[in-house]
């Protein structure tokens, strides 16, 4: 009876206006085993795992728990079942305290008190160390998440949903989360691990389902696969891999110089004492954990917020005071990290976005008139080179999908012939064919003699296509390197802040020093 | 101008009664603006209160029905905003605002024929033996029952929101109100609740004004009363105990105002008149220029709509 599996998942559909999320989808997962859950952005995994979890209710199908009916009608019951869910973000209040938190992903909690000492125990036993005290507000990506997976283990869960734990962590912080997710296999809970990151599910799964378009696509053994067999099944075709190319760099284009800037918000980052130079033709990786200082730094490149003149310059002029036109004008493009609200106005259409950041560099104004043919012309012309599927520059930018709306907003930067370009998490969320697509448009811009500073939480991104890399850590930047040759364990170290590790080049300008 | 006719323990005594309605009305929207909803219709609720109770207390001659009534009439004000903000998602801070003045409007028509009546006289409440204690008798102990229901209510609310599940269920709801949905809470339920709540609390501030600090009724007497309870919020922080400071300091500053005109001070009555509303102004400039910590005070999701689509 042991063998019989723990959760199954019966021909379950879900229909919202439009689109289908899962269509007839079954799979089971075993006890004491690490299931991955594989796909696509939007192939469905995550309302599949809001049905299971009782926040979604399916329009058919069943699912039995332990051999029993299990229609969990809200979370709660879910939870009283013996399901808990790690969430990827959004599940926790900044403002609360840890203790706080677990109490209120909790059926009964016990007193304050009691609830603080569970805490430290449960944390000393699963090594993962944590204050319960502390306000949320001020823990770190990986510490948060801690604080989710021990809300999670305090319930004494059957089966535990992770969805895409490792978005926001070092390598480091990975190996202490998977060290804890086998050993929790090891006591016999089931985890239903959800991922596009294909390493990892090769490393510590058992079995994988793979979703495409709301459908179970096939069903294997992730540590007989390759990643590229994994890959091609989740994206159902093969794509190119975007090409390096070795290239010539030319004189400094970009140079940041002990840039200081105080955080702008509440649980921000400030920015202290920052250094690096991008020649033209160079690709900059900037890597780092979400929260350390990403869009502070952006923020301090495009100018939407200013810091003293020096600290900036662009081909030798100090531009550290200069709002974003000016910048733009110069020929300093950007492209922020959230597509909806910061890089396009929602509710805007594909025409209006192009105008507002094209406007200086595409002459799109004239004598203060808005010139709307060229602003149309020029969002065409994004949507034709960049292959933005979009019915037509019309619609509001709301309407596209992830991808689209990122090639679109790259698109836009690219095509106004920048000397140098900075972008943010310029792959996020985005399908794996749009993210190689991009990723090559960033890397034809720097052959044609363009600086460019991709900041990106993504290693793997990084190191694919940036000439050096730099890390940035509590607001701090370390020293840049040649990426070439760099391994993940010294960039992990370089991320956990952990300066100068090992000794390179670029950082051996003091001769004299020997011990 | 003869100041020494102003006696400093009769002062702190009228502060006490001053303080009352501002304290009853910000408490309540303490609690709706923890909970994530601004509901700028306090002073609406307040003058709805007011006439609702001073009607019912003039018709049954029972100032305690009278003060049930406003109860009462607050909370369905509340209640109107409540679907029109939770259900139908309409703008909050603009049904606040239409909230005011439909509540200016509703209580001068419902006033109409009670102008100039004299309501039925609510009882103080003389604490058998601390009333007679020097100083502190006349100052805290000869008062009615509205004020100790005031400062009990704001130590319950000080209680409940910092020491019940229920309570911390509710900031959590005001701080993040995606994240509580995701964990099964009732995100519209327990912000209509705190909005009923508020609105019932209003309306006992407004009538404690028309029942016993005025005790009359003239169309829209609550006077700003609910702006400066709305102040009051963030001057306190979003925190009990410092509202009931906070309300005394207004409450001090009407009443040393009005003293100050009787004993004929040298300056215009205008000017007078307008400090209360200055001293709202200077405080929540001040305020809001230490942006870092007063920000973290406000609930997170304060204002913003709530709809349950994924």
């Amino acid at each position: 009876m042991s063998d019989a599996p723990l959760l199954v998942v019966d021909g379950i559909t879900k229909r919202y206006p439009g689109v289908v999320a899962n269509d007839h989808v079954s799979f089971d997962v075993g006890r004491a085993e690490i299931h991955a859950l594989l796909g696509e952005n939007g192939a469905g995994k995550s309302t599949l795992v809001k049905i299971i979890y009782g926040l979604v209710q399916p329009d058919e199908g069943r699912m039995t728990l332990e051999g029993a009916s299990y229609t969990p009608a809200e979370p709660r019951e879910a939870r009283a079942a013996g399901i808990a869910m790690v969430f990827q973000h959004f599940s926790l209040f900044e403002a609360l305290s840890v203790a706080e938190n677990i109490a209120l992903g909790m059926e009964d909690p016990p007193p304050m008190n009691a609830l603080s000492a569970r805490i430290r125990e449960v944390s000393a036993a699963y090594g993962l160390p944590l204050d319960p005290e502390r306000l949320v507000g001020e823990l770190s990506a990986g510490e948060r998440q801690r604080v989710e997976i021990i809300r999670c283990l305090l319930q004494e869960p059957r089966l535990l949903i992770m969805d895409e734990p490792t978005s926001v962590l070092t390598p480091q912080e990975v190996e202490i989360l998977f060290r804890t997710l086998r050993r929790l296999r090891e006591e016999g809970r089931s985890i239903l691990y959800i991922s596009h990151k294909l390493e990892e599910i090769r490393a510590l799964c058992d079995r994988a389902t793979i979703l495409r378009l709301g459908k179970v696509v096939a069903s294997c053994d992730p540590r007989a696969c390759s990643a590229r067999e994994l890959a091609e099944m989740m994206v159902g075709s093969s794509f190119t891999q975007p090409e390096r190319t070795q290239r010539p760099f030319g004189d400094v284009v970009l140079e940041v110089e002990g840039l200081d800037l105080p955080a702008g918000s509440p649980f921000g980052t400030s920015l202290k004492d920052i250094s690096f130079r991008v020649r033209a033709g160079e690709i900059l990786g900037i890597g780092g954990v979400a929260g350390n200082g990403q869009e502070e730094l952006l923020a301090a490149l495009s100018g939407e917020r200013v810091t003293a003149a020096e600290a900036v310059r662009l081909g030798g002029e100090p531009i550290g005071r200069l709002t974003p036109n000016p910048r733009r004008a110069r020929g300093l493009l950007s492209a922020p990290e959230e597509r909806l609200g910061h890089a396009a106005a929602p509710d805007m259409t594909l025409t209006e976005n192009a105008m507002m950041t094209g406007a200086v560099r595409r002459r799109l104004v004239e004598r203060g008139f808005l010139r709307w043919q060229a602003a149309r012309r020029f969002a065409e012309e994004i949507v034709h080179r960049f292959d933005v599927r979009t019915p037509g520059v019309g619609h509001v930018a709301r309407s596209l999908s992830g991808g689209n709306l990122q090639k679109f907003v790259i698109g836009r930067e690219i095509l106004q012939a920048p000397r140098a370009l900075v972008v943010n998490q310029p792959t996020w969320g985005v399908d794996a064919a749009a993210a190689a697509a991009i990723r090559q448009a960033l890397i034809d811009l720097a052959n044609k003699g363009v600086a460019v500073v991709v900041i990106s939480q993504d290693l793997d991104e990084l190191l694919e296509i940036s000439d050096s890399f730099a890390a940035l850590n509590a607001g701090r930047l370390s020293a840049p390197r040649p990426t070439e040759g760099l391994g993940i364990d010294e960039i992990g170290l370089l991320m956990g802040g952990v300066h100068g590790a090992a000794p390179s080049s670029a950082e051996n300008e003091r001769p004299g020093e020997t011990v | 101008m003869d100041l020494s006719a102003i006696d400093p323990l009769v002062l702190l005594a009228s502060l006490m009664v001053a303080a009352t309605p501002i304290m009853l009305a910000g408490i309540g929207e303490l609690v709706v603006e923890k909970s994530g909803v601004l509901n700028l219709g306090v002073e609406g609720m307040m003058i709805t209160g007011a006439i609702c109770g001073f009607a019912v207390a003039v018709e049954t001659g029972s100032p305690a029905l009278g003060f049930l009534a406003a109860a009462a009439g607050g909370a369905v004000l509340a209640l109107l905003f409540g679907i029109l903000t939770q259900f139908l998602l309409s703008n909050q801070v603009a049904t606040g605002l239409a909230l005011t003045l439909f509540g200016l409007g509703l209580s001068a028509l419902i006033g109409q024929s009670y102008i100039g009546i004299k309501p039925p006289h609510f009882d103080q409440l003389d604490i058998p033996l601390l009333k007679d204690l020097p100083v502190l008798g006349l100052v805290l102990f000869r008062h009615d029952v509205i004020v100790y229901l005031a400062l009990g209510l704001v130590v319950g609310v000080w209680w409940f929101l910092g020491r019940s599940r229920a309570g911390l269920v509710l900031r959590a709801i005001g701080e993040n109100h995606d994240a509580a949905h995701a964990l099964g809470y009732k995100v519209m339920r327990v912000r209509m609740l705190a909005i009923v709540f508020g609105g019932a609390l209003a309306g006992l501030g407004g009538a404690y004004i028309s029942l016993v600090r005025v005790p009359q009724w003239t169309e829209g007497m609550t006077a700003g009363a609910g702006w400066i309870a709305l102040a009051l919020v963030v001057f306190a922080s979003w925190r009990p105990l410092r509202l009931a400071l906070g309300a005394w300091l207004f409450g001090g500053i009407t009443v040393l105002q009005l003293n100050l005109q009787a004993a004929g001070v040298a300056i215009p009555i205008q000017y007078l008149s307008m400090s209360p509303y200055i001293a709202t102004i200077l405080v929540l400039a001040f305020l809001s220029s230490r942006s870092g910590r007063a920000a973290l005070d406000a609930p997170a999701s304060l204002g913003k709509p709530f709809h349950a689509s994924s």
